[in-house]
């Protein structure tokens, strides 16, 4: 979690400290966009570990006499400022503790296929030869399949738990962070620093952990920010159809679902877990790119000018990935 | 040309089994696969003629080797639920999957080459920041509550599109394909735009303007044609992840096509009609890609001679 929340503090590979710190967070505001994504994102982080407490029993029990309230009043307490459901559950209260189940699975498949995919891609291609070429062609098998349906005979399978989601997905993540990894240490280690630590006799593991492994790392976290919103696309689309997370447990996706028949009378339902949704990855998205650029020692000098002269400055083109 | 394709689809068949033997040996993992096939509250005895018809009391040799000759013959054996050959379902569900797929598809292409380049022209223009808009949108909003979102405002509100189904003719394909072409269309501006600002600053659209090439001719001729090879790739790997969006897609409007096939297979725990979608699903992959490749091949003119000096 914390890797996705603090990217001010995303380490800069020649930066010095102190001073270092101050800029990151200058150039964060000089991006109103990355700073607002930086602010709901770490609400987000807040809800996902105090959400359960906060919502208290409103979400648990119902109060039938607050069946179907509508959303947007005060009346009821601010539990219920999101409306109620067909049980009179509070909807905020349900989407706090949906947003920790939605979490408790999102952030340890990035984590999880970050840590494997980047190790496993920076050996193939310090490496390089064989090892190199196994590992870019199981890579290539699971990418070359689509991750969903994979995940759907798997979890047909293994029956759906928390569990079994985080594996199934962080499999098909892991090739995303292999290739990226590969692609950058294949480069790395035909450079002349890397030279110099060989010949002193540094072993291999202790040049992938001590130089390379620095510089590929911003790399590595613009991919996982990007990576955030594809991890809980996948989740809540698994739940939503009924093999991700399972009831009494509750999740973004599955309560756009179970909304769903309740449409023509109460919107709010499926709607307003959709949005929750839609405002935390576009949160992501933004910010991902305000990383692609602040650790982009070319680019960076946009985040320190001001925004029309930035324009007049030309096209970025962006690697789309 | 006969040796690149002989190599494409070598590397291609390669996920292809890996998917069929992978299947096989998920199935077996969990012990005894009838607990797969039977529903929950078969008796011992049911369970016991069922594996014995089936060959699952062989050894685990014998039983890959009737699954593989199964897989060959597209056998997987018959639906628990209609009792009808498994393969049969599929295949006659997979058209409806590729008219949805194909129209979809075309249309990302058109709207994506369309909006790419006039964003590529006016660099920072409205069509910039439409294209940056609708790449944002596409990886950020997730395609099943956009489609309930549509549902919602034309179908409940407006009351113009029907709510599923396919009855309604021309227009019940309106919502299933602008919610599908949502995420191709915006990853395809993207790259046709960026593609476009490289071509349109290189030496050769120099060369053609200075010729006194007309500016329509400059971009469609010049630039467009080396600026499509790249978007053809991402066009390959989009209309792979577009089965993602095919089974979300088919299973809220309930289209009749391998995606529902599928989610059905798996609420209704009916597994010969899953491990049938699912090969067909990774057939007609192995397919697509190997079309990428040839029309990749046909496209870019260093890949085209290289080709042509192999063979």
């Amino acid at each position: 979690m914390t890797l996705l929340e603090n990217p001010p503090e995303a380490p800069a590979p020649e930066a010095p400290d102190r001073p270092a710190r101050a800029n990151w967070f200058r150039m964060l505001l000089a991006d109103p966009a990355a700073f607002v994504s930086a602010l709901i994102l770490l609400l987000v982080a807040f809800v996902a570990v105090f959400g359960r407490q906060l919502a208290g029993d409103s979400a648990i029990k119902g109060d039938l006499s607050l069946s179907r309230l509508a959303p947007f009043s005060l009346d009821h307490g601010w539990q219920y400022v999101l409306g109620g459901d067909l049980l009179g559950r509070s909807l905020l209260g349900r989407l706090m503790v949906a947003t920790q189940t939605t979490m408790s699975v999102v952030v340890p498949v990035v984590l999880i296929s970050l840590v494997i995919g980047a190790s496993v891609g920076m050996w193939a291609g310090y490496h390089r030869g064989r090892r190199e070429t196994v590992a870019m062609r199981i890579a290539d098998v699971i990418l070359s399949f689509p991750s969903l349906l994979m995940a759907v005979v798997v979890l047909y399978i293994f029956s759906p738990s928390i569990a079994s989601i985080i594996a199934i997905l962080a499999i098909t993540r892991i090739p995303v962070y292999l290739r990226t990894a590969r692609a950058e240490s294949a480069e790395l280690q035909t450079r002349l620093f890397v030279d110099a630590a060989r010949t002193f006799g540094t072993p291999s593991g202790a040049i992938i952990r001590r130089h390379i492994f620095p510089i590929v790392l911003p790399t590595l976290l613009t991919v996982a920010t990007v990576d955030f919103c594809y991890v809980m696309l996948a989740e809540s689309s698994l739940s939503f159809l009924g093999i991700g997370v399972q009831p009494p447990d509750v999740s973004w996706g599955l309560m756009v679902a179970q909304g769903r028949d309740q449409l023509r009378t109460q919107w709010w339902l499926s709607v307003l877990p959709g949005l929750a949704i839609v405002i935390t990855t576009v949160s992501a998205n933004l910010l991902a790119s305000w990383v692609r650029i602040a650790t982009d020692p070319g680019q960076r000098w946009r985040l320190t000018v001001p925004r029309r002269r930035r324009r007049a400055a030309g096209p970025t083109v962006l690697e789309t990935t | 040309m006969l040796t690149f394709l002989r190599r494409r689809v070598l590397t291609s068949l390669l996920p292809l089994l890996a998917v069929v033997l992978g299947v096989f040996v998920l199935a077996r993992l969990t012990g005894n696969p009838t607990a797969l096939y039977l529903p929950e509250n078969a008796t011992a005895q049911a369970r016991e003629q069922f594996s014995a018809a089936n060959g699952f009391d062989k050894p685990i040799w014998s039983q890959l080797l009737d699954y593989l000759s199964g897989v060959v013959r597209l056998d997987f054996g018959t639906s628990l639920r209609t009792g009808e050959s498994a393969a049969v379902m599929a295949l006659r569900a997979f058209p409806a999957t590729l008219q949805l797929a194909a129209v979809t598809m075309l249309l990302a292409c058109l709207v994506g080459t369309a909006v790419g380049c006039w964003a590529a022209l006016r660099p920072n223009g409205l069509a910039d920041r439409v294209s940056s808009l609708l790449s944002m949108t596409a990886a950020s909003v997730p395609d099943f509550w956009l489609a309930i979102l549509g549902i919602w405002v034309f179908a409940i509100m407006l009351g113009v599109l029907p709510t599923s189904g396919v009855d309604a003719g021309g227009l019940s394909w309106v919502l299933p394909i602008a919610v599908l072409m949502l995420r191709p269309a915006g990853v395809l501006t993207q790259v046709v735009r960026g593609a476009m600002i490289s071509a349109l600053g290189s030496p050769y659209v120099k060369v053609a303007r200075s010729k006194g090439a007309g500016e329509r001719r400059v971009v469609a001729r010049h630039a467009l044609k080396n600026a499509a090879p790249p978007a053809l790739t991402v066009a390959g790997d989009l209309a792979v992840g577009l089965i993602n969006g095919a089974v979300v897609v088919e299973s809220i409007f309930g289209w009749p096509g391998i995606g529902k096939l599928l989610i059905d297979a798996i609420l209704q725990r009916d597994f010969a009609v899953l491990q049938a979608a699912v090969a067909i699903t990774a057939i007609s992959i192995f397919v697509l890609n190997i079309a990428i490749d040839i029309g990749y091949a046909l496209l870019d003119a260093r890949v085209r001679q290289k080709v042509g000096a192999a063979a």
